[in-house]
């Protein structure tokens, strides 16, 4: 029993999902950049400690001699400097501001201090450098004099460095992210799980089960459990108010129907004009028609409520069929119409006993309907191929063109039309033959009468 | 026959009652539980009608009442309810039969005929006329000493003449009292089952005049 599906408003689970993984990308991405930037930074400081110590060594090789500096640039000024990647090394030495040695187009940085060392990244040759100047006073003689030293490198290496860095963070990066989606599915599963399984505890439910839900639920989730709570023990409530009211609007209706048609008959046994006699048998008629029209409305709906929760047991079909024939006998007789068993011993089958009943009760009922004066209906109750009953009358048959119709609801052949009756008889005995994997079929015999089976 | 009539609904008690009345019957009418206990310990009654919905008590207390005092009168249950469920808990309780508001008179006899017939196989009223008798519960007709069988609405018509003999009955009055109300049947039907019932009476020393333009007459010679 699928009822209609719900209006959505996207799923909870794919928006919990989509939140988590997306600030664990917005996490990765932060996660990135700051160990690039970082690492650069750590890279370029240790290219700055070695370029000071080729500067400082440079420095420290400046003497006076004579009144004149001379500098013995130290091999390991330079050796220093070596990378794998044969980073380029340019130098220039000025003696306050002339040069002495090394590139004098080399960009000559602006000392702000003239005790610290000068640290500047630039372009020079159209590509990347990292520069480092320094100073020193000398005093020879007479002499004081200040040189200045300053040491550029390529960054190549550096970029190196850091290209391979970043390549690994990227790495680390993804294994994060992936992980971290991993565990965000996880964890929105195990958030959800309690709801789904409520949800499915409340669908696995019988129509009838309206009793409230005991197992324990995240505390997120009580107010939605005791509103269901409330709403079942209200629904139940009303179940149980309505049935009482059916129960009570029938008799309350019945009663006075059947006081209206006593006085009826006994006034139609009083008076002799035709026209009252025709006024008082139509009456007699309409309360017999909205009778059994209000019957079978209750009996269809009580099997349209049953049928969702058969009670099976084991019925022998041929003693329901003698009981249901005993039933309708006296009302056979009232126009000479005979019920007659043909029967195996006993044929047994599973089914709800009180649905049966019904079907079969209002499967006779509508042979005798049909059925002419002084006739035979045959009821049969076999085992095989199949448990069966078949109901036979000597009526009219129904009409060739009107067969399938006939099933639906309400729905009355065309030779009916003198015949009380909601036409729900036959609409009954097919729901419950479908409740029960059965089917119902209904043809005529060759002498032309209705024959109806209800198999198993 | 004698009938108890438990009902608390006074309209539908009279109007049951006149009915079964002008069949010729006796009918003691009981209006509350206490009454009805009362009327069925010292009254002898061939039927029981039992409402099932009472004021003062369930009907299926009385029917408790009644089996347990060991009496086999048959009880007829009238139900305002249709389910099924409740229908056969009235069978289960010992009712005999029930027919649900509201309800034919001539449903109510056929049941009642049936129930009887069940139970004791034969009335305890037969009707004798000349040399007739008519057990209306069995069926059974003879005629001099001759067992006949007859069909249902060959009884039903026999005993409507035979209770009054020498009355005029109309030919609408024998329609409306033999068939049921959903049949097509036309007036003229009667005169079959009046030609059939002269046929069974051939020999017995009742004959059936028609009066022409006023309807039939049953005589004893």
């Amino acid at each position: 029993m699928m009822s209609k599906a719900a209006f959505t408003s996207g799923s909870l689970r794919y928006r919990l999902a989509v939140t988590l993984i997306g600030v664990v990308a917005v996490l990765t991405l932060l996660f990135y950049f700051v160990l690039r930037a970082y690492a650069a930074q750590i890279a370029l400081q240790s290219q700055d400690n070695i370029l000071n110590a080729s500067v400082t060594a440079i420095l420290d090789a400046a003497i006076i001699r004579d009144g004149v500096v001379k500098i013995d640039i130290p091999y390991a000024a330079f050796s220093m400097l070596n990378t794998e990647t044969d980073d380029r090394v340019f130098y220039a030495i000025y003696q306050n501001s002339s040069l002495l040695s090394g590139y004098a187009d080399l960009p000559f940085p602006q000392r702000e201090s003239r005790m610290s060392n000068t640290y500047k990244s630039g372009v020079y040759l159209g590509v990347a450098i990292r520069q480092v100047t320094a100073s020193r006073v000398l005093v020879g003689g007479d002499i004081r004099t200040r040189i200045t030293a300053t040491v550029a490198q390529t960054q190549d290496s550096l970029s190196g460095i850091l290209q391979r860095i970043a390549r690994n963070a990227a790495l680390y990066g993804v294994g994060f992210f992936s992980l971290a989606v991993v565990l965000a599915i996880w964890a929105t599963s195990s958030t959800i799980d309690p709801l789904k399984r409520l949800a499915e505890s409340v669908a696995r439910r019988g129509p009838q089960d309206l009793s409230p839900i005991v197992k324990p639920v995240p505390s997120e989730m009580t107010p939605l459990v005791s509103s269901l709570n409330s709403l079942m023990t209200r629904l139940d409530k009303s179940f149980s108010q309505s049935e009482e009211f059916i129960a009570e609007a029938a008799h309350r209706v019945r009663t006075p129907l059947a006081t209206v048609r006593s006085h009826a008959e006994v006034t139609l046994q009083r008076v002799d004009k035709e026209e009252n006699r025709q006024a008082l048998r139509s009456m007699i008629r309409a309360i017999d028609e909205s009778s059994r029209a209000a019957g079978q409305l209750l009996d269809h709906a009580m099997i349209t409520f049953r049928a969702n929760q058969l009670e099976y047991q084991a019925i022998d079909l041929v003693e329901l069929a003698r009981e249901c024939v005993q039933r309708l006998t006296p009302m056979g007789d009232m126009r000479d119409v005979e019920l007659r068993l043909e029967t195996d011993t006993t044929v047994l089958v599973s089914g709800d006993a009180i649905l049966i009943q019904n079907a079969v009760r209002n499967l006779m009922d509508n042979a005798l309907k049909y059925s002419p004066v002084e006739s035979v209906i045959i009821v049969k109750v076999r085992s095989e191929p199949s448990p069966h009953i078949s109901i036979i009358d000597q009526g009219a048959g129904f009409p060739s063109d009107e067969m399938h119709a006939l099933v639906a609801r309400f729905t009355r052949g065309r030779n009916a039309s003198g015949t009380i009756g909601s036409g729900l008889g036959l609409t009954i005995a097919q729901d419950v033959a479908l409740a029960h994997d059965g089917t119902l079929n209904i043809g005529n015999t060759t002498e032309g009468g209705a024959c109806v089976t209800f198999s198993f | 026959m004698k009938y108890l009539l438990i009902e608390d609904n006074k309209e539908l008690a009279q109007a049951v009652s006149t009915r079964l009345r002008l069949d010729g019957h006796v009918v003691d009418h009981a209006e509350s539980y206490a009454d009805a206990i009362l009327f069925s310990d010292n009254g002898d009654y061939e039927l029981i009608l039992l409402d099932i919905m009472l004021p003062d008590g369930d009907g299926r207390d009385f029917l408790a009442h009644h089996r347990s005092q060991r009496r086999d009168t048959p009880v007829i249950v009238l139900t305002a309810r249709s389910q099924v469920s409740d229908r056969i808990s009235v069978l289960d309780l010992g009712a005999d039969d029930y027919v649900t508001k509201p309800f034919d008179h001539a449903e109510l006899q056929a049941r009642c005929r049936a129930v009887l017939r069940r139970k004791s196989g034969s009335s305890q009223t037969i009707t004798r006329l000349g040399d007739v008798e008519l057990d209306p519960v069995a069926g059974q007709l003879s005629v001099a000493g001759q067992p006949l069988v007859l069909r249902n609405r060959e009884l039903r018509l026999l005993e409507l003449l035979i209770n009054s003999p020498s009355k005029v009955f109309s030919k609408q009055k024998l329609f409306d009292r033999l068939f049921a109300y959903d049949d097509d049947a036309s007036e003229n039907a009667i005169e079959v089952y009046i030609a059939r019932l002269r046929k069974h009476l051939d020999k017995s020393s009742l004959t059936i005049t028609t009066l022409r333009g006023l309807g039939y007459r049953l005589d004893d010679e």
